[in-house]
């Protein structure tokens, strides 16, 4: 059982339909990257996958768990799928520590000093048990965007879905973000990807989506993908990325 | 103009003799108690009525930002019911027209009737800026909060609502500030509060000036005071790295 799968899932805005008949999954401890140009419909898609979209046709599965099922418990499913955004959204009115313990606590139950220890050895991980009191706008976005996925870990997520986490940073603050994201690949975390970094790509996904007007035009792994793309618009869009 | 006479504190408010000391005892008032017992109605009109503008209008601005239509609807026509009659026009409806219609509210007394028009009026503006607050929050922070497993309720209350609030503490200090001066229409249902009390002692005792500008100065007073108990709060809530907040 793949631990996500999308089958033709579809998404109208009112007339205007954002995804057409997207398939694709995602095996326990495969990394995929999603890319595509700007308005194709990447971040939509990786947001049905836990229900923060709802989508009007098609399926998603989770863990074999339906995520457009009405029955099925969202709040539950997504406490296990970790997700980091392009502005990070740590909350802005608690610190780091309070950061990375409130849903430990709210949600998973857990005891208000394990949940700390917990946060802080996730800071530890991440480089930045020395920012444990500061508050989010305290730090740089590159640390933000690192305790945000510290946070996800926190819950002992089965999946991470990233959503151009590196799209707000500033250059020189892409590497910092883009160094955990390796290494949490490289442990084996299953992760979905939505980013223009090709370099992350080429290092540790296993298979590239590209995706343009709201359909999935590539599925392939990654060697095939940067060898030879079949569709020529996935040809042109990485020859825009790729040369600079 | 004649002179000033602020003597005019100290008479009793039944035989209009100065009492020593302006303070009146064993039955009998002076001015200046009846002065301040009408502060005090001042006082407890207004800060009842910002109790229950608080919280119908926190409650009614938060349904108006959830994905339920119903709730969305029930929020939206709350407001238009409330910010679309004048105030005035609210608070005789409270006192001849409701109880009328409502028969237990009969032997509701007067003040509560007050609370309640002049609390549920200002929880429509409430309503407009708490929703304000929660819209202008990135999109981002609701989703953080669901992804991270919270259910709506609790993604609300961890993380939308602390945030909005700070965001409009500032305009609902303009709304308590105006509940106070507000409060005056209370004089209409004859609640004996600062403006019924101004009407009738300048009547009684002719000197308008000296009562006007006490009464003036009261609700200044009371006004500004809840100015710096919001401004207070305001610095307490202050979040470290944002901007207005401390380093």
């Amino acid at each position: 059982m793949p631990m996500i799968e999308m089958k033709n899932v579809s998404k109208w805005y009112g007339a205007f339909q954002v995804l057409t008949e997207c398939s694709t999954q995602v095996e326990k401890g495969e990394v995929i990257v999603v890319c595509g140009p700007s308005g194709s419909g990447k971040s939509t898609l990786i947001k049905c996958v836990n229900g923060l979209e709802p989508f009007q046709q098609g399926e998603v599965r989770v863990n074999g768990i339906s995520v457009g099922d009405p029955k099925t418990d969202l709040p539950k499913l997504r406490a296990h799928v970790g997700m980091v955004f392009q502005h990070f959204e740590l909350f802005p009115h608690m610190s780091i520590t309070e950061n990375l313990a409130i849903a430990q606590v709210k949600v998973l139950g857990r005891g208000k000093d394990e949940a700390r220890e917990r946060g802080l050895k996730l800071l530890d991980r991440v480089g930045l048990r020395s920012q444990a009191d500061k508050f989010p706008g305290q730090l740089s976005g590159g640390q933000q965007q690192r305790v945000a996925i510290a946070r996800a870990l926190s819950m002992d997520p089965i999946c991470m879905l990233f959503d151009e986490p590196t799209s707000a940073l500033d250059p020189e603050m892409i590497n910092e973000v883009l160094d955990v994201m390796v290494e949490l690949a490289q442990e084996g975390m299953t992760m979905m990807v939505v980013t223009h970094e090709m370099g992350f790509a080429r290092k540790v996904a296993h298979r590239v989506v590209f995706m343009d007007q709201g359909r999935i035009v590539e599925d392939d792994k990654k060697e095939a993908f940067f060898g030879s793309p079949r569709s020529e618009r996935a040809q042109q869009f990485l020859s825009k990325i790729l040369h600079h | 103009m004649s002179t000033w006479d602020w003597q005019v504190f100290c008479k009793d408010t039944i035989d209009g003799e100065i009492v020593p000391r302006c303070f009146g005892g064993a039955g009998d008032i002076t001015y200046l108690d009846w002065l301040l017992s009408a502060w005090g109605w001042t006082l407890s009109v207004s800060l009842l009525a910002l109790l229950v503008a608080l919280a119908f209008g926190s409650l009614m601005g938060i349904l108006r930002t959830t994905p339920h239509r119903g709730l969305v609807l029930l929020g939206n026509a709350w407001t238009e019911l409330f910010r679309n009659i004048p105030l005035l026009v609210q608070i005789f409806l409270w006192y001849h027209v409701v109880p009328a219609l409502i028969p237990p509210l009969r032997g509701v007394p007067s003040f509560i009737l007050v609370v309640l028009g002049l609390g549920l009026f200002t929880s429509a503006r409430v309503s407009e800026q708490v929703k304000a607050g929660i819209q202008s929050l990135p999109r981002g922070q609701r989703m953080a909060g669901l992804a991270l497993g919270f259910t709506l309720p609790q993604t609300y209350r961890h993380v939308i609502l602390p945030m909005a609030f700070r965001i409009v503490i500032p305009p609902l200090t303009s709304e308590a500030m105006n509940i106070v001066k507000n409060s005056a229409v209370a004089f209409a249902v004859s609640i004996s509060e600062l403006t019924l009390f101004a009407l009738q002692a300048q009547e009684e005792t002719a000197r308008g000036i000296e009562i006007y500008l006490a009464v003036t100065g009261l609700y200044f007073i009371s006004a500004f005071a809840i100015n710096r108990a919001f401004h207070f709060v305001e610095q307490r809530v202050r979040v470290p790295g944002m901007i207005g907040g401390g380093h």
